[in-house]
């Protein structure tokens, strides 16, 4: 079955952040709630999407993730690239922690 | 150079406050993101992939060395040290924090520079020769017409909400080199009959989606008269250019369906009821402009330096240098310096903070302080003089900044691609590091000689791949980066838009493509011929056979 | 809702009409939208009453070339704010054909967009906000900037023209 994260930009300083478990936002992928199936996957959306958030995040989506290693990978390479952060500076993004 | 005036300067710093009342009433919920998003493009903010992405514009190109400097320490304060240089002569930031873009465009107001409309529907960023001024085959200097046409188009109040954005290119020389043909508008200067400088306008030209190559509205346009004539023309897009899909709202979607003498007809009709209005320009006033640009102190010199000769002679590295990245110069002993940002291996385009201070210092030192970014994504210093290049060349190299190849098959154009843009469907900057270290060997790339790659990450075409000689277009197919290659594409004053070879590559497989199709041309070119030229000979076949084979 | 004209908040005193609805057979003000006044001119121009057309994207504004004096009042239909067709009607209807009644800007009426509506020539604005925000927000938006490159019919100076003055004045001063 499909295993899907709300992600979205931080509004203040734009960076990518995950719907976690408490309903909080975090710049960690493996935090985040997962939603299983297409039903849960929209429930999540939805709590992503009320306009309360609007003063918190920007653009939230649904992205599939797959278990591995007891961490979350996306299945997209473009939604890896926006864990990790450009292929072409190592030293840039989430990957350089 | 042109220097803003108390009037320029508050217009920058009403709208730089603008801005940050804006940022202000977003951050504290009073409007919407779906709200803010039109007037944050408006000023140059895009959220990409990771964070925001701030686009400053380098009006016509042109950048005094306080500019260039302010750009270096902007990209350390605000962002993570260094800028990428783009395709439409802006340089982008990438990692900026939004509650502290306000501060950053005040620090850009400081030096006369800005954000506005480097997105939106509205009149883009004017771009032109990177060589104005300083080319020796040029007709006139262009800039004095791109700043007003900067003016005449900065908060244009009928012209904010276009169908789509809206770029001019303008070039005062024969040769092209500012891909005036693949713009909404690109003016041509050249002379009449009678002997009077003024502007081919060309109109619908553009790429992305559905490429075109403009066509040309009316041959002659005079100075005076250029404003009112552009005028004319984008309130015929704007009243009647499509709004009901994205996709055909730009002009060269117009032009194509109501065809070239239609839409002469209603400019020219249009143009007549307003020709005589108040947006003529008088001669005292464009006399004042070219004032404004008018020629640095240069020196009376002759044109052969004899040091400059026995550096040349002595040093093969050196020559390499200068037969590459050095260009003529009208002004007798002068020269014209090509910074290239495309190191072997590198990100082309990208310059950190250090390198940019470097390049304002050595503009001061010998280019009169002024310096150029191309739409090549490289920086010129645009009037060296030729006593001085060994010594520009030597501090150029200390940073990394000397490489050779201007023109050459690693002299590529790369939009950021899936590495840092929401938009792209595969990345576009590890493919020209590849094809970069590829062909890393400076006499191959000098026996190569001109070969323009340029390499998009997505339709949208940012990279210029309809018009690269070889052109290579990033896609998505079932998860898997694949490219496209396009060749016979020519940006000059032959545009071409190139043609699909065929099938896609995946990503381990192109570069070897692209290699195939150099080996191809260099078995098959006659003396003189450019891999473009070859093309044109022998046609599309012999390199489709190169690529597919049997296939 | 509000509609700001002149500094202040005003009443609405039109009626606008669709396609269909009937004419009121009193002394309504009523405004039609374009097409409409073209098929039933005649009628309309007959009628006791104000007249207004409203112009919708994608109308000819020239088409009212030779009715502007019978008619007090246009309003001009942006359905979103992105599109802009709107401000070139509003500069025809002023510039050109010299349109002296009111010109009102209707629809997706934002404060962001209120000073270059006004550049373009309309005079009043229909915003959604209650009457307090609405005045605000039109004051405020017309004092942001004050620096003007273009020349339109709006009667400001541009920046060419003040600059002109000022060489001139320091020309005769010298
Ligand atoms: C990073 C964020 C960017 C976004 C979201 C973006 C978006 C777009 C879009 C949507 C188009 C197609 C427009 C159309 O056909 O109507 C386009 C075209 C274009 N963009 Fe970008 N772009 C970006 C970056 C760049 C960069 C970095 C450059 C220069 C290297 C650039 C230069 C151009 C050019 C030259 C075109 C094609 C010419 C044209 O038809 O206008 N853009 N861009
Ligand atoms: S071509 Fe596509 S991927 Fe490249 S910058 Fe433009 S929008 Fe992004």
């Amino acid at each position: 079955m499909s295993l899907q994260v709300v992600t979205a930009n931080r509004l203040d300083d734009g960076l990518v952040v995950f719907l976690t478990a408490d309903g909080g936002w975090s710049e960690n992928i493996d935090q985040s709630r997962i939603a299983d199936g297409k039903e849960a996957g929209d429930a999540l959306l939805a709590e992503a999407s009320v306009p309360e958030l609007d003063t918190v995040i920007v653009g939230p989506y649904l992205i599939e993730v797959e278990q591995q290693d007891g961490g979350l990978i996306p299945t997209k390479y473009r939604e890896v690239l926006r864990t990790k952060g450009p292929s072409v500076r190592q030293d840039l993004g989430y990957q350089a922690e | 150079m042109y220097r803003y005036d108390d009037f320029d300067r508050q217009l920058v710093l009403e709208r730089t406050e603008q801005f940050r009342e804006q940022v202000k009433r977003r951050l504290s919920g009073d409007i919407t993101e779906d709200q803010f998003r039109p007037l944050r493009l408006m000023n140059g903010v895009y959220l990409q992939l990771h964070a925001y992405m701030l686009r400053v514009a380098v009006p016509y190109g042109t950048l005094r060395a306080d500019q260039l400097r302010q750009l270096g320490y902007i990209a350390r304060r605000y962002d993570k040290g260094y800028g990428h240089f783009t395709t439409r002569q802006n340089i982008q930031y990438n990692w900026p924090k939004l509650a502290e873009i306000p501060d950053a465009l005040l620090d850009l107001a400081k030096v006369e520079m800005h954000a506005i409309q480097t997105s939106g529907n509205c009149i883009r960023n004017t771009t032109t020769d990177q060589y104005a001024g300083a080319a020796a085959d040029e007709i006139e200097d262009p800039r004095p017409y791109c700043e007003l046409i900067r003016q005449w188009s900065t908060f244009h109040p009928e012209f904010t909400y276009l169908p789509r954005k809206f770029k001019i290119a303008v070039t005062g020389s024969p040769n092209d080199r500012a891909a005036v043909k693949v713009h909404d508008i690109g003016l041509r200067m050249h002379q009449n009959d009678a002997g009077e400088v003024g502007f081919e306008v060309i109109v619908g030209g553009g790429l992305g989606r559905t490429p075109f190559v403009g066509k040309t509205v009316r041959d002659f346009i005079g100075k005076n008269d250029l404003f009112s004539y552009l005028e004319a023309i984008l309130r015929v897009y704007n009243r009647f250019g499509r709004r009901d899909n994205k996709y055909k709202a730009r002009i060269k979607i117009l032009v194509h369906e109501i065809g070239v003498e239609e839409m002469q007809r209603l400019v020219e009709e249009e143009w007549a009821q307003i020709k005589d209005g108040s947006l003529r320009v008088d001669d005292a006033e464009i006399v004042h402009y070219i004032e404004q640009f008018a020629p640095p102190a240069f020196e009376t010199l002759s044109d052969d330096d004899a040091e400059f000769e026995r550096r040349k002679a002595e040093n093969r590295e050196f020559s390499n240098w200068v037969r590459s990245n050095v260009i003529a110069h009208k002004q007798p002993g002068y020269a014209i310096a090509n910074v290239s940002l495309k190191p072997i291996g590198g990100i082309p385009g990208d310059a950190t903070d250090t390198q940019m201070e470097l390049v304002a210092d050595l503009s001061e030192q010998y280019s009169f302080g002024d310096v150029r970014v191309t739409h090549e994504q490289n920086l010129v210093l645009p009037h060296v003089k030729k006593a001085d290049l060994f010594s520009l060349w030597a501090e150029l190299k200390n940073a990394n900044l000397a490489t050779a190849n201007l023109g050459y098959v690693t002299d590529i154009i790369s939009c950021p691609g899936l590495d840092y843009c929401a938009l792209a469907t595969a990345r576009s900057i590890p493919l020209s590091q590849r094809i970069s270290e590829r062909f890393s060997d400076l006499d191959r790339q000098h026996d190569i000689g001109e070969l323009k790659i340029k390499i998009s990450g997505c339709i949208n075409a940012c990279g210029h791949h309809h018009v690269g000689h070889i052109g290579i277009l990033g896609l998505d197919k079932r998860g898997k980066e694949f490219y496209q290659i396009t060749l016979g594409g020519d940006a000059s004053e032959n545009a071409e838009i190139g043609k699909i070879a065929g099938a896609g590559f995946s990503e381990a497989e192109v570069v070897d493509a692209i290699e195939s199709l150099v080996t191809k041309y260099l078995g098959i070119r006659e003396t003189g011929e450019r891999f473009i030229d070859t093309y044109r000979r022998v046609g599309m076949d012999p390199f489709k056979e190169v690529l597919y084979g049997d296939r | 809702m509000a509609i700001v004209k002149n500094d202040s908040v005003i009443d609405q005193e039109w009626v606008t009409l669709d396609a269909e609805a009937d004419l009121p057979s009193g002394e309504e003000n009523i405004i039609v939208p374009l097409a409409r006044f073209k098929e039933e001119r005649e009628t309309l121009i007959g009628r006791n009453g104000g007249l207004g057309v409203q112009l919708n994207p994608g109308d000819v504004p020239e088409d009212l070339a030779n009715d502007l004096d019978r008619l007090s009042i246009i309003t001009v239909n942006f359905p979103a704010y992105t599109d802009g067709r709107g401000y070139s009607y509003a500069r025809i209807l002023r510039e050109r054909l010299g349109f002296k009644g009111e010109l009102r800007a209707i629809g997706d009426v934002l404060r962001d967009q209120i000073l270059y509506m006004h550049r373009c020539g309309f005079d009043a604005y229909e915003l959604k906000n209650d009457d307090d925000v609405s005045l605000t927000k039109v004051r405020a938006a017309l004092k942001e900037m004050t620096v003007y490159y273009q020349p339109t019919g709006d009667g400001r100076a541009t920046a060419a023209s003040l600059r002109e003055r000022r060489r001139a004045a320091l020309k005769s001063a010298s």
